[in-house]
């Protein structure tokens, strides 16, 4: 994939389609953008490059879905969280690989990817967190 | 010193709320626009009514859209111009701030406010599935993420930073079940205990099924005018003093706290200031509970208490009737229930019918000032008022 796609959800999920965890940077004022947004929401630039992030993290925030939607029911209970990159960022993720009970706030996870993408719309392949 | 008045409410309606088979949505809503045209003798509702503005949060329930022009036919107010506004959960406190908005551009002189939802016809995974659209897609709903998933987190991140426990979060409900029993129109009319709190059902954990608002079918409305016409309807008009609203991120990922809504408290701080009161004047207030940490986060969002004081408010009895400021005296989303579109103007009819002593046996003795905050989704949106009696 080129490395200056359009600065859209499409264009993040293709990036976790080569297990690649991609934001906007915004070339004037240096704000970070996940999710990639058209403009820079801090000063309204259209001058934005995509940048790599490194996948790691803490943990901020988790829960337990018991009661799940109709697409996820095979699945629960599972835990999503939302993790704290290391520059400050947030991302909401499923976190896989560790039993609900010994998921604790502040410890540290990793993302990783499903490559292969949803054959209905949205066609988008997903990623995820685990421990390191 | 408490400011003018930006519009008064002359009357207000509510259809009864809860698990109503054989129905649709416009009935209901026809429903409470009877009560209120009722309650006004005075008001000739195909004369005097100049606009319709209502919330209606989903198609996906009775797969009908459109709701505007609906609601005015099924009310009598055709062809008055009648518009839908969609803002999740906070729909119908939205269309009340929009009515008001009317009445301020001097273009209505008096204008119907109000929303509806019918909900239970549908299997609690539709419901689910239906109110997760109001989170954010590609990051949240593709992750499993679920409306008490969302509010879990916030729980979570509450109890991790200032050590709120799961037994406070119990007592919101088992304070919001009292009150219910004494509200003839909320859905469940039911005591409920701690303990029973504590050991329902976990929906996503730390949140249990006792944690979580009802899906509830239901309408409410109000008519609004302006201030110096308020006379000519009614004797006891209850008065808009503050209008607050503020969005932010639809992701809760994206936003500056998980244990706070930015956005409820920025509403809050411009209703209050319009308004020219402080949290400590109010006498009742009705807050947007559709799970019970979202009471306690409330709490502190408007003042009541100190950032992460929430559980301590809950168990000092300050928020029960007879307590020092009675909070959701209707039973709230948890037991009077929650027909999302409905419950913003439904939050503003509890608060009418406490300032002119219509509360019956919920009624806060001597009401003069009162509070609704209504809240679209995780947080994107909310929307805060305040009204004062005659």
């Amino acid at each position: 994939m080129s490395e200056n796609p359009p600065f859209t959800v499409s264009s993040f999920y293709r990036f976790v389609s080569e297990k690649r965890l991609m934001a906007a940077k915004c070339n004037e004022c240096g704000t970070v953008l996940l999710p990639p947004k058209p403009m820079c929401t801090h000063c309204l630039s259209t001058n934005l490059k995509w940048i790599e992030l490194e996948g790691a993290g803490k943990l901020v925030s988790y829960t337990v879905i018991y009661v799940a939607p109709e697409q996820f029911q095979s699945l629960a209970p599972y835990t999503v969280g939302i993790v704290e990159l290391k520059n400050g960022l947030r991302l909401p993720g499923m976190i896989c690989g560790v039993d609900p009970e010994k998921v604790r706030v502040g410890m540290n996870l990793k993302i990783d990817f499903e490559p292969s993408a949803s054959s209905q719309w949205p066609a988008w392949p997903r990623y995820f967190f685990k421990p390191p | 010193m408490v400011n003018k008045p930006l519009v008064s409410i002359v009357s207000a309606g509510s259809s009864q709320f809860g698990r109503l088979d054989g129905v649709y949505g416009r009935e209901l809503f026809a429903d409470a626009a009877k009560e209120a045209f009722s309650r006004c003798p005075n008001l000739d509702p195909i004369k005097d009514v100049e606009a319709l503005f209502v919330g209606h949060m989903g198609e996906s329930y009775e797969h009908q859209g459109h709701t505007g022009p609906t609601l005015a036919d099924w009310t009598g107010l055709l062809p008055k111009p009648a518009v839908r506004l969609e803002s999740a959960c906070a729909s119908s406190g939205v269309a009340l701030r929009t009515g008001i908005q009317a009445i301020l551009s001097g273009m209505h002189k008096v204008v119907m406010v109000g929303g509806v939802e019918k909900m239970t016809h549908r299997t609690t995974a539709e419901v689910t599935e239906f109110l997760a659209m109001a989170s954010d897609l590609p990051f949240e709903q593709w992750n499993g993420l679920t409306f008490p998933g969302l509010y879990a987190l916030m729980a979570t991140a509450h109890m991790h930073e200032y050590g709120t426990t799961e037994e406070q979060m119990a007592r919101v409900a088992v304070k919001n079940h009292h009150n219910g029993t004494l509200n003839p129109k909320a859905h469940m009319q039911k005591e409920i205990t701690v303990e029973k709190a504590l050991g329902s059902k976990v929906i996503a954990w730390p949140l249990k099924l006792y944690d979580c608002s009802l899906i509830t079918d239901g309408a409410s409305c109000l008519i609004l005018t302006h201030p110096d016409l308020a006379k000519r309807f009614t004797d006891s008009p209850v008065h808009v003093i503050g209008s607050g609203q503020a969005s932010d991120a639809i992701g809760l990922y994206e936003r500056e706290k998980l244990t706070s809504l930015k956005a409820a408290r920025l509403a809050g701080q411009e209703a209050y200031r319009m308004a020219g009161v402080e949290p400590k004047d109010l006498d009742v207030a009705e807050v947007h509970d559709c799970f019970t940490i979202a009471e306690l986060i409330a709490y502190e969002d408007l003042g009541f208490c100190g950032s992460g004081k929430g559980g301590n408010l809950i168990e000092e009895g300050t928020t029960e009737l007879g307590g020092k400021l009675p909070v959701n005296p209707s039973g709230g989303l948890k037991s009077k229930g929650h027909p999302v579109g409905a419950t913003g103007t439904a939050q503003a009819y509890e608060i009418y019918l406490q300032l002119t002593e219509q509360a019956e046996k919920r009624q806060v003795k001597g009401a003069e000032i009162g509070l609704s905050h209504n809240v679209g989704g995780s947080g994107a949106t909310a929307c805060v008022h305040i009204y004062r009696r005659n």
